[in-house]
């Protein structure tokens, strides 16, 4: 029995790190200009896309076309901002909702036109196959994506707390206006948390590529975990995003295999609205 | 002839055609159609979307190759002067919601005289309600809930067999495997997603192991649409079944699969009930993966052998489309062709003469593709002649193995366990 709670464990660990990545991207944007990414999915939909393409017309493994795929993404993240998002950076919340709900929609209805509703996967990659550790399985993908979020994590996390840039960024976050003052171009800082935010989005696409069906829709299966996530840790928190990330990963599997599958998103739900009741600011949010 | 009457030769020309056109357009039949054409069994909807497109175009413009299906003849319905048939497509996502709206805007803004759809049980339940409430004829091809037939509605019909009969065959096959392989099945599970449809069959595979006397050591709901599946995977393995029963859609049975593979849960058989399992895109994406999977299905195309028009039909359906028919697009073609037979003979677009003609419907096995013994609904709208048929994945490809009379191939019991595969 402790064999397969171990199992459980592991698997359940291994998925929370990738809902981490996908949240980090999430908590990013919204710590940086308080605004919510409904269309943060489909940043992941492309990231898988974007490798599977890759996989499919050039033979290249998603692991290497992982800097691409981030880069790609940054680079649709920045696109995103300057033409929509930058219009809206002042306009009443509900706006900006149906701003990003609209996204989702254009993003989704986009790639049903250019690729066909069909389920597609990534059959022989480098990392496919699975090993068995002390009578544990772990999936190769699987272990990948996880080892590949966290340094994804680490490099976030290192860029905002060591570097010039990052500190820029986070005193956007904390004050704009102040950090105007301070000779900080404001416009130019959203547009990169935007980019970050979308590569982190695509990277977490790109290391599911290889062990999860690519679909127009795939977003949806995450997004609204990635919210729980990043409402979990506390808006805006990288370190909080990990971690909440993690603990929803383990308890989704463990809830499940304990007490029922039925219920497993009930009880990660459950857990939300208790932290939302007593630490409304997330577990690592500033009150 | 000089350009003057040239000019009017081709002016009166051009009227008269405007004419016949118009004249044409008014001997439309609208149909709708309701299927999932985003969202995420949209591959299968596509799929049943070719299927009811090719059966219009045999209804309009005819098939020689197929002298034996109704309709062959082309030039639409003969008992209502060569009326064509025009459909009208909605796309209800998946989504109950959305269908409701969607079966009311066909009704009340497309004026369709009949409706058709819906794939999907829970969507199938409440966009039948508003035909029902509007009276208009609903004909469903493909929803496999038992209950959607026992509402005792009016204006429902359905072809297909429902979920009660094919739960009872995987028993019937269990059974006659017994007696003719001797493998004795006793410990069972079931893996049902957690809409209507999986729901029911868990009830209905509940009731049936306990009566029959088999050991269900394990029952599990799981949420559709979710990113994983490990803890399911890993309490079936701790339930070490002898055979899974397991009703899922695409994307969660390709998880399913892969989750299997991953953990190394290798019982003796999966016994899937249909959807994901009998999609075009299942076997696409697992390849050798997908072997030896037993799934229930309405349809295979290997009882060509058997009736003709099988083959003839899906050659059709081969050359326009690139795929095979599967139980879901031959079951759509088959719905449409009864639905089109109900309206010749009612002879008018009249919803109450076409339900009226539906009551009567009888067509023979030998006029349709599928393995049945015809079409004729009870008094609750529901076909009495549909059954299933058990097929095998082989090297890629759907076997029949069961009813044992209608098999093509010997069926391979038990799966080989996921480290012995080549």
């Amino acid at each position: 029995m402790s064999e397969i709670l171990v199992q459980t464990l592991v698997s359940g660990l291994l998925i929370g790190l990738i809902y981490a990545l996908v949240a980090i991207g999430l908590t990013m944007i919204f710590g940086v200009m308080d605004i919510i990414n409904f269309s943060h999915g489909e940043f992941l939909m492309f990231g898988m896309y974007s490798s599977f393409w890759m996989f499919s017309l050039y033979a290249l493994d998603p692991m290497f076309t992982l800097p691409l795929t981030a880069l790609f993404l940054f680079g649709l993240g920045v696109v995103v901002y300057k033409l929509v998002i930058s219009k809206i950076t002042n306009a009443p919340m509900v706006s900006q909702i149906f701003t990003t709900f609209g996204l989702m929609l254009l993003f989704r209805g986009i790639a049903q036109f250019l690729w066909k509703p069909d389920f597609r996967t990534i059959e022989k990659s480098m990392v496919s196959g699975h090993f068995s550790l002390a009578g544990i399985q772990v999936g190769t993908p699987q272990l990948t994506a996880g080892v590949g979020a966290i340094l994804v994590t680490v490099g976030v996390y290192l860029f905002i707390t060591k570097t010039r840039l990052g500190a820029a960024l986070e005193a956007t976050a904390a004050d704009k206006e102040a950090a105007r003052l301070m000779g900080i171009d404001s416009q130019k800082m959203f547009a990169l948390a935007w980019g970050i935010g979308a590569a982190c989005a695509g990277v977490a696409g790109g290391l599911l590529s290889t062990f999860f069906p690519i679909f127009p829709d795939v977003g949806a299966n995450f997004i609204l975990i990635a919210f729980v996530v990043v409402n979990l840790g506390g808006f805006g928190s990288i370190v909080g995003a990990l971690v909440a990330g993690i603990l929803v990963g383990v308890i989704e599997v463990m809830g499940g295999f304990l007490l029922g599958p039925q219920y497993k998103l009930a009880i990660v739900l459950v857990l939300f609205l208790a932290v939302l009741m007593f630490r409304p600011q997330g577990l690592m949010g500033k009150a | 002839m000089s350009v003057k009457t040239m000019c009017i030769r081709l002016v009166q020309a051009g009227a008269a055609m405007a004419i016949s056109v118009s004249a044409y357009a008014q001997q439309e039949i609208r149909i709708g159609v309701l299927y999932p054409l985003t969202g995420a069994a949209a591959s299968s909807g596509a799929e049943m979307k070719s299927a009811l497109e090719l059966a219009v175009d045999i209804i309009n413009n005819g098939a020689k190759s197929v002298p034996g299906l109704p309709f062959s003849a082309g030039g639409g319905l003969p008992n209502l002067k060569g009326a064509k048939i025009k459909l009208v497509f909605a796309d209800h996502q998946g989504n109950p919601q959305v269908g409701a709206t969607e079966a009311e805007r066909l009704i009340t803004q497309e004026k369709v005289v009949a409706l058709v759809g819906s794939y999907s049980s829970n969507v199938t339940v409440t966009s039948s309600q508003v035909a029902e409430r509007y009276k208009i004829p609903f004909v469903n091809p493909e929803s496999s809930s038992a209950s959607l037939t026992q509402r005792n509605f009016k204006w429902f019909f359905r072809t297909t067999a429902h979920d009660d009969l094919f739960v009872q065959n995987f028993f019937e096959f269990f059974k006659e495997l017994e007696a003719r392989k001797g493998v004795k099945v006793k410990k069972l599970a079931a893996f049902n997603e957690n809409t209507l449809w999986g729901n029911e069959t868990t009830k209905l595979e509940v009731k049936l192991a306990a009566e029959k006397g088999y050991d269900l050591a394990k029952t599990i709901s799981y949420p559709a649409k979710g990113t994983q599946l490990t803890s399911e995977v890993q309490l079936l393995k701790a339930a070490a079944p002898q055979v899974v029963m397991q009703s899922s859609y695409l994307g969660d049975a390709i998880m399913a699969m892969k989750t299997y593979k991953e953990l190394g849960f290798s019982p003796d058989m999966i016994l899937a009930n249909n959807a994901g399992f009998t999609d075009t895109e299942f076997i696409r994406t697992l390849g050798k993966d997908a072997d030896y999977v037993i799934t229930r299905d309405v349809w295979a195309l290997d009882l060509a052998k058997n009736n003709p028009l099988i083959k003839q039909v899906n050659d059709l359906f081969f050359e326009r489309n690139k795929i095979n028919f599967t139980g879901n697009s031959s079951r759509t073609f088959t719905g449409l062709m009864t639905l089109a037979d109900a309206i010749n003979r009612a002879g008018s677009t009249e919803p109450e003469a076409i339900r009226k003609a539906l009551t009567e419907t009888d067509i023979p096995g030998n006029k349709i593709i599928m393995p049945w013994k015809g079409i004729k609904f009870d008094d609750k709208g529901q076909n009495m002649y549909g059954s299933g048929i058990l097929v095998q994945i082989i090297d890629g490809k759907y076997h029949t193995v069961w009813p044992f009379e209608l098999a093509t191939r010997e069926v391979v019991w038990p799966m080989p366990k996921w480290d012995q595969r080549k």
